[in-house]
């Protein structure tokens, strides 16, 4: 194995000390010794529940609306089928902020749908948790959709054709045969979409509101914290940090998405 | 019973119109170069193509028709399909794969597996019941896929290049089990392949598919006596030329003559067992009428036998031992005598 | 493929139960031991108001077991903004009338709102006065990182008041969305000076002190008080007890000044 060239030893070290400074940091400079104590508060607490609640829901939901949007995206042939697939991808490049700012146009109390959603049924989503869910929702679903889509469209269309040669309806090879075979892909897809979905910042702050205890999600609560204690930003960061590194060795290299 | 199709359709580029007759306890074997057309023909049938044009019935009970607005879907046919490279689910078990056509229709899990069970048995891999489908070698996947097709009782059986996947060595073993289980099979069969020793091994009768259409058909031996193709003649091994009879001799579309004992007068083929072409340093002096120089194109070797590729006035392919190929230090690109004796020669009608 | 997916159940399901752990710690502030009349209170209240109030809440909830207080701090806009969004909240206490008078006309008030404490305006600085800040008209200096509250916010409007009232023109070096945040860039160094309320430099922990604005130039902030529609039962404990004898003291501990 020669020595590799001393240029790109040189830049992929300063690549990997871009990543690890900022995260030494955060460590360099925590309140280790007020560390339980802001630990037990009530905003950590709550923060840290509406985050995983909501992400875990988020993540939910996306599996079960995204996964017959990706069977329909990959199997059925419809014209408009690219715009469709097009909208679906445009919360993966829009910036979060916008979306919160769109569902709110649709969703809010004045919006498209919202009114009728208040009027009709007394709901409104704004400054609830399932208010936190819709926002986190749309920006981790494309990468669920995606990822199922995918999967389906390398899935050899011929195990299909040898069920229904078989005799298995069309309702019985979907269980049967393209769902189990498709299942380690939602369930990638439905990691991605969870990860996507604990980070959300702008959609969530913009259409569910800055509500502690309510809304607060735990990066909206570093947020927050910044703008008033220091100190308990660093203490909410390093737990995020813990939460998602635990969650990444959980899972090693098994999760890198396979297309 | 038996299988009566007049197919039209159309799969990407290719224009598929063949019609196919296959009675019951009949092997009917479909050959055809790559891109001819037979994976095609054998999903229209099954019902997994449509149809664009015609009719497919099975002892007359209509499965597609579409100027009557019929289509029965693969799944209400009752077809066996061992499809190219097996397509064993890979997240059931073997007994689970084997079992799942009596399960979807209707069958008790348990009923099921016992009947699969005992299928597996007859074809000897009963050890391999709980594994999964990728521990098995070419030959064993290919049994579970044959039962798997056969486990449902189908009154057609399609098989798309059963022995394709295997490697040269357990190709001719698996293959007479397989045409011992396809005897014992008493309904429709139609096998695909592309391999000219699998098709005469297997068939009763030979569908030939070129470029969506049938060239020819007929029994093995039929074929091998008259083929139509170039295609074909190469699939069976014969010389093959094209041109006008003359009562003794036979005018080459490709240019020449060549001396024959009897001509059909219009349009013929002469075909010529590359064994019966002789080759020579020096022209010969004998009986052979037709004795041509020409230029050793290619060698290619096969077991005790060499072929041997001859370019000239008239291309020919002669079959010597390799002795002989010693002996005349036959070289790519020497110059070489050809004789053939006219009596060897095959003509008949195109 | 198969192995993957059964280890992916596996995953799944630790990964559950870590988040099931997880939202469980953290202080779950208030809500347990409810006696018979348990009643808690939202209050949206004027970051300037964060120490004062907690202080108060902590008061109220020993003299009355049951009663529980939970807060949301933010500038007096922005919660004004939450609350014409359909946030729900029982009592709001805005830093200015300009935003009271938004959500009376979003008929969100119940009765009429009251003021219960002003408060004026200080420059702040880092401990010790390193830039030697003596008036407003020191701020003029350029080489000076000056942070000041956005005009949203009332502390903003006030502090652009008192510049024009004492005739000074500055470029602040940044714009914050509450007051409270202005505090902590003086706090971690990031800014040399910038203007606050009094209340604010008196709460304020170590690193920063005060300069007085002269009172010709110095704008005086009034509070008001609301309980809201459909408010619960707390929200009038908490609203009768900021007006109150006990409650003026505490917000005068805190710097701010007692009509």
């Amino acid at each position: 194995m020669r020595r590799p060239p001393r240029a790109l030893v040189l830049l992929a070290a300063l690549a990997a000390s871009f990543f690890a400074v900022p995260l030494a940091a955060l460590a360099w400079r925590a309140p280790w010794a007020s560390l339980p104590e802001v630990l037990t508060t009530e905003v950590v607490g709550s923060a840290l529940r509406i985050s995983l609640v909501s992400s875990l829901a988020a993540s939910a939901l996306s599996a079960f609306l995204g996964l017959p949007l990706a069977w329909v995206l990959a199997r059925v042939p419809f014209p408009g089928r690219s715009v469709l697939r097009a909208l679906v991808t445009l919360p993966l490049v829009l910036p979060p902020v916008v979306g919160g700012v769109a569902l709110l146009l649709a969703l809010g109390r004045l919006g498209l749908v919202g009114r009728a959603l208040e009027s009709f049924f007394g709901v409104t989503l704004f400054g609830t948790l399932p208010g936190v869910i819709v926002a986190e929702t749309f920006v981790a679903m494309p990468f669920l959709v995606l990822t199922v889509e995918g999967a389906l469209k390398g899935l050899d269309p011929r195990y299909e054709d040898a069920a229904a040669t078989l005799g298995a309806s069309r309702g019985l090879v979907f269980w049967k045969i393209t769902l189990p075979l498709a299942a380690p892909s939602v369930a990638a897809g439905a990691v991605l979409a969870w990860a996507r979905a604990l980070g959300e910042f702008g959609a969530t702050i913009t259409f569910a509101g800055n509500l502690p205890g309510e809304t607060q999600t735990m990066p909206i609560a570093v947020y927050t914290a910044l703008l008033r204690d220091v100190d308990a930003a660093i203490v909410l960061s390093l737990v995020l940090v813990a939460v998602s590194l635990l969650v990444l060795v959980t899972l090693r290299e098994r999760w890198t998405p396979q297309a | 019973m038996s299988l009566e199709a007049r197919v039209r359709a159309r799969a990407g580029s290719l224009a598929l119109d063949a019609d196919v007759r296959a009675a019951a306890g009949e092997t009917v074997v479909l050959v055809g170069p790559n891109g001819a057309g037979k994976t095609t023909l054998l999903r229209v049938l099954a019902g997994l193509l449509p149809l664009s044009e015609g009719r497919v019935t099975l002892d007359g009970e209509v499965l597609e028709d579409p100027a009557a607005r019929r289509r029965l879907p693969p799944e209400r046919r009752s077809i066996g399909f061992v499809f190219q490279d097996y397509v064993l689910f890979p997240h059931l078990s073997v007994l689970d794969n084997v079992a799942f056509g009596l399960r979807a229709r209707g069958c008790s899990k348990d009923q099921a597996r016992a009947e699969a069970q005992e299928w597996l048995e007859r074809m000897g891999i009963a050890s391999y019941a709980s594994e999964r489908p990728r521990v098995l070698s070419g030959g064993q996947a290919q049994k579970v896929a044959l039962a798997r097709a056969l486990a449902t009782r189908p009154r057609l059986l399609f098989l798309d290049e059963p022995l394709a996947a295997l490697d040269a060595g357990a190709r001719a073993e698996v293959r007479r089990e397989l045409k011992a289980s396809l005897g014992r099979f008493d309904g429709v069969r139609l096998v695909v392949t592309h391999d000219p020793v699998e098709a005469m091994a297997l068939a009763d009768r030979v569908l030939v598919l070129e470029d969506g259409k049938v060239a020819q058909e007929g029994t093995p031996s039929e074929l091998s006596a008259h083929p139509r193709s170039s295609y074909i003649a190469e699939f069976v091994g014969l010389n093959l030329w094209r041109g006008r009879g003359l009562g003794d001799r036979v005018r080459l579309d490709s240019g020449g003559e060549m001396l024959v004992s009897h001509a059909p007068m219009g349009e013929v083929y002469a075909a010529l067992h590359p064994r019966a072409v002789s080759l020579y340093r020096r022209p010969a002096e004998g009986s052979p009428r037709n004795v041509w120089s020409g230029r050793i194109a290619g060698l290619e070797g096969e077991g005790g036998r060499v072929r041997v590729r001859v370019e000239g006035s008239i291309p020919v392919v002669a079959e010597v031992t390799p002795a002989a190929v010693a002996e005349l230090s036959l070289i790519e690109g020497e110059e070489i005598w050809v004789s053939i004796k006219a009596t060897e020669v095959s003509v008949y009608p195109a | 493929m198969a192995p993957a997916r059964r280890s992916l159940g596996r995953d799944a399901a630790a990964l559950l139960g870590l988040a099931v752990a997880l939202s469980a710690c953290g202080g779950e502030g208030g809500g347990g031991g409810g006696q018979s009349e348990a009643s808690r209170a939202t209050v949206f209240a004027a970051s300037s108001l964060t120490q004062a109030f907690e202080a108060m809440a902590e008061e109220l909830e020993e003299d009355s077991p049951g009663t529980s207080i939970r807060f949301n701090f933010g500038s007096s806009s922005d919660l004004a903004t939450q609350l014409e969004q359909g946030a729900r909240a029982d009592v709001y206490a805005s830093a200015d009338e300009a935003n009271m008078i938004r959500v009376m006309d979003a008929d969100l008030v119940e009765g009429e709102p009251s003021v219960f404490v002003k408060n004026k305006l200080e420059i702040i600085v880092t401990a010790g006065n390193p830039e030697g800040i003596r008036s407003l008209e020191d701020l003029e200096n350029s080489e000076l990182v000056l942070s000041l509250c956005n005009e949203e916010c009332p502390a903003g409007k006030y502090a652009a008041e008192a510049l024009d009232k004492a005739g000074v023109n500055v470029e602040p070096d940044s714009l914050e969305t509450e007051v409270k945040a202005v505090v902590t860039r003086l706090q971690v160094g990031e800014a040399d000076a910038g203007i606050v309320y009094a209340s604010d430099v008196a709460s304020a922990e170590g690193e920063v002190e005060g300069v007085p604005i002269p009172a010709a130039d110095n704008v005086i902030a009034t509070y008001p008080i609301a309980q809201l529609t459909d408010a619960e039962s707390a929200a009038g404990e908490f609203v009768d007890f900021a007006l109150s004898k006990r409650g003026r003291a505490i917000l005068e501990e805190h710097g701010f000044l007692v009509p």
